[in-house]
């Protein structure tokens, strides 16, 4: 019988496979865990010897299977599966009376400790032995082999969530789409699946049923999952397997009666300014300056903010790019700036509250933005996080216009922020409105927990109500620009629900520019409004969502 | 007791792939071969056809290290392997 599971949907795609299961993580035995009863050291250490000889086995038929860089990869790391010194060293252990998991855990562990000292490319190596280490256990339990399976057919991987080391031996010629129990539309699978391109849902907690060879339907855009698919299901499948390749993004983004919707791309570094440019982004609607930050104990200096930001505006000679102010704390936590010990942190000091805290460091940061702009040619504009009243936005515009800053803005993320866009927008230039965030505190729902995954959706009808209330604020102050820097503005019918409540410019991922391009050149002004209407009028995010997108047949064109 | 020197040709230094290379051929060889590195005292010299002893050694591009072996053909062993440590097989 046919059952069908329901998630989030986190990267569009139609996929029809069979299942393979991510195994469980081979837990670490016992400490000097002893010989099972009556079992003798010489045939404890058989036992080792057998397994280790499989997994080798195993290593080598799979390298000369792979051409490359992964074959070196695979044969160096079959050697070290039947290492005759680690070997060595865990038959030791077992003739002292330990048993054979433990045994070759802790000799194991002594290699890698010993790579890890010598830092650099060997401590990297250090996780391959680790890795071995896991498959001799799982040898040894009768257990299938930790990571993500082997299979000559390209499979569906389910899996509770996946780490990032998992994801990063991720082949996705191998892979059709993704399904997970947990993680969220943050998770490190929906980053993954998204990049790569792979269908994928997540928080779909049901999916734990599913076992190796089921055959099963995978919705990426409606996040859903069918076992056991009938016609309608491989329908699908098939028109999305033969759906239109989507145009390049022109460098222009507008409706179908020309009315300019600018499509600009988030970037986080130079490098990414550069990508962007090169996929005619127009302009960077939200320059992530924490890439600057990350990873310093201390604050960088005024020279290496103006080289970090200067590789971004020398990208957009006489383009807007907006620069976000540091943007730390909660889940980008900087040990210079943030209170570890704060028990709610998404709650607490960060973005434009660090200030508080940390005085200077602002003040400092806008100095540097202005001494790029000035060795620049790009139309800088600069907006602080975590806004939450007018007097906030007065003076950090204030403050902002001291730099040497013309333009100066604030993001919405906080509800007040947009209940108050209005009397905000008379003390600044513009706002942005960061959905990601603005859901999570529209909905209090922790944008990081799976299980709250159906309330962290930017459909939510209340969310695209803020939406709605900082555009009327923003016509209130005089027609004032609003853009949208979120995750929403990359989904192509939300585009379209924005634009029709009336934001002015859409910020993106660089690979969301074709499609969300593609869409709204689909509809005129008229027609987004009315879209608009139905989602701020329905009950429910699920039906904004399919009310919306039934109206947008194009989608299907596209397999959007 | 025969015994070689040899000076590590691989660029990298005797990291995964180099280590595959030579620990295979040591390990098809009739004779037992040990490596340290130049200086080391002979009984703390390692298995040469472990893959993780070689890496442990941590010898980096230009690193000298000694190679020994007893019995009959433990020279031309050696000649083959210091052949194989002098190579650059990152070159290739």
């Amino acid at each position: 019988m046919s059952k069908k599971f329901t998630g989030v949907g986190v990267s569009a795609g139609r996929v029809i496979g069979r299942v393979r299961r991510m195994p469980e993580p081979i837990l670490a035995p016992a400490d000097g865990a002893p010989l099972p009863a009556g079992v003798s050291a010489e045939e404890e250490t058989a036992r080792l010897t057998e397994a280790s000889k499989a997994v080798a086995t195993g290593l080598k038929e799979r390298a000369a299977l792979a051409t490359g860089d992964a074959q070196a990869v695979l044969k160096a790391t079959a050697l070290m599966a039947s290492d005759r010194s680690l070997l060595k060293s865990a038959t030791k252990l077992v003739t002292g009376g330990t048993c054979a998991e433990s045994a070759i855990w802790e000799a194991a562990d002594a290699v890698a400790t010993q790579l890890t000292a010598l830092g650099g490319y060997m401590a990297e190596r250090a996780g391959d032995v680790l890795d071995v280490r896991a498959r001799i256990v799982a040898e040894l339990r009768g257990v299938p082999a930790p990571g993500i399976p082997d299979s000559d057919e390209p499979f569906i991987l389910a899996a509770v969530d996946l780490a990032p080391a998992d994801t990063a031996t991720l082949d996705p010629a191998k892979v059709l789409a993704l399904v997970t129990s947990d993680g969220g539309p943050q998770s490190h699978t929906a980053i993954i699946a998204r990049s790569l391109g792979l269908p994928a849902i997540v928080a779909a907690p049901e999916t734990t049923e599913l076992a190796d060879g089921d055959l099963v339907f995978v919705d990426g855009i409606d996040g859903q999952v069918v076992t056991d698919p009938s016609e309608a299901e491989e329908h699908l499948a098939t028109t999305y397997a033969n759906r239109e390749v989507l145009p390049d993004f022109s460098g222009t983004g507008e409706l179908s009666d020309g009315y300019r919707v600018p499509l600009l791309s988030n970037v986080g570094s130079g490098e990414d300014a550069q990508a962007a440019a090169a996929a005619g982004a127009e302009g960077v609607g939200l320059l992530r300056t924490e890439f600057c930050f990350l990873g310093k104990d201390k604050e960088p200096t005024h020279e290496e903010q103006v080289a970090a930001y200067g590789a971004v505006f020398a990208a957009f000679a006489g383009k807007k790019v907006v620069v976000r102010t540091l943007d730390a704390g909660a889940d980008k936590p900087l040990p210079f700036l943030t209170d570890s010990s704060e028990p709610n942190p998404a709650l607490g000091v960060r973005g434009y509250r660090t200030d508080l805290t940390s005085p200077g460091v602002l003040e400092r940061q806008l100095k540097a933005i202005a001494q790029a702009t000035s060795e620049h040619e790009a139309d800088v504009w600069v907006m602080a996080p975590m806004i939450s009243t007018p007097a906030e936005a007065q003076d950090f515009a204030e403050m902002a216009k001291a730099a040497g800053l013309a333009t100066a803005g604030t993001m919405i993320e906080v509800p007040s922020a947009a209940v108050l866009a209005g009397q905000i927008l008379q003390r600044c230039d513009f706002v942005s409105i960061g959905t990601n965030d603005l859901t999570q505190y529209t909905m209090a729902a922790d944008r990081q927990l799976g299980t709250l995954a159906e309330l962290n959706d930017p459909w939510q009808p209340a969310v695209l109500h803020m939406v709605a209330a900082t555009t009327a604020g923003a016509q209130s102050a005089g027609g004032k620009p609003v853009g949208v820097c979120g995750e929403a503005a990359a989904d192509p019918a939300l585009a379209v629900v924005l634009v029709g409540l009336g934001v002015n410019t859409l910020s993106m991922n660089k690979r969301a520019l074709a499609p969300v391009s593609a869409v709204l050149r689909t509809v005129d002004l008229a027609n987004a409004q009315r879209l608009a209407k139905l989602a701020l009028d329905a009950p429910s995010a699920e039906l904004a969502r399919s009310v919306v997108r039934a109206e947008l047949s194009e989608l299907d064109r596209f397999g959007l | 007791m025969a015994e070689r020197t040899a000076i590590i040709g691989s660029r990298v230094g005797l990291h995964a792939r180099p280590a595959a290379i030579f620990a295979e051929a040591a390990a098809e060889l009739p004779v037992e071969v040990t490596i340290a590195l130049e200086g080391e005292p002979a009984d703390e010299a390692m298995d040469a056809s472990s893959i993780l002893s070689l890496m442990g050694l941590g010898a980096e591009h230009g690193t000298s290290v000694v190679l020994r072996a007893e019995g009959e053909g433990a020279e031309a062993a050696l000649d083959q392997l210091v052949t194989i440590l002098e190579t650059d097989h990152d070159a290739e």
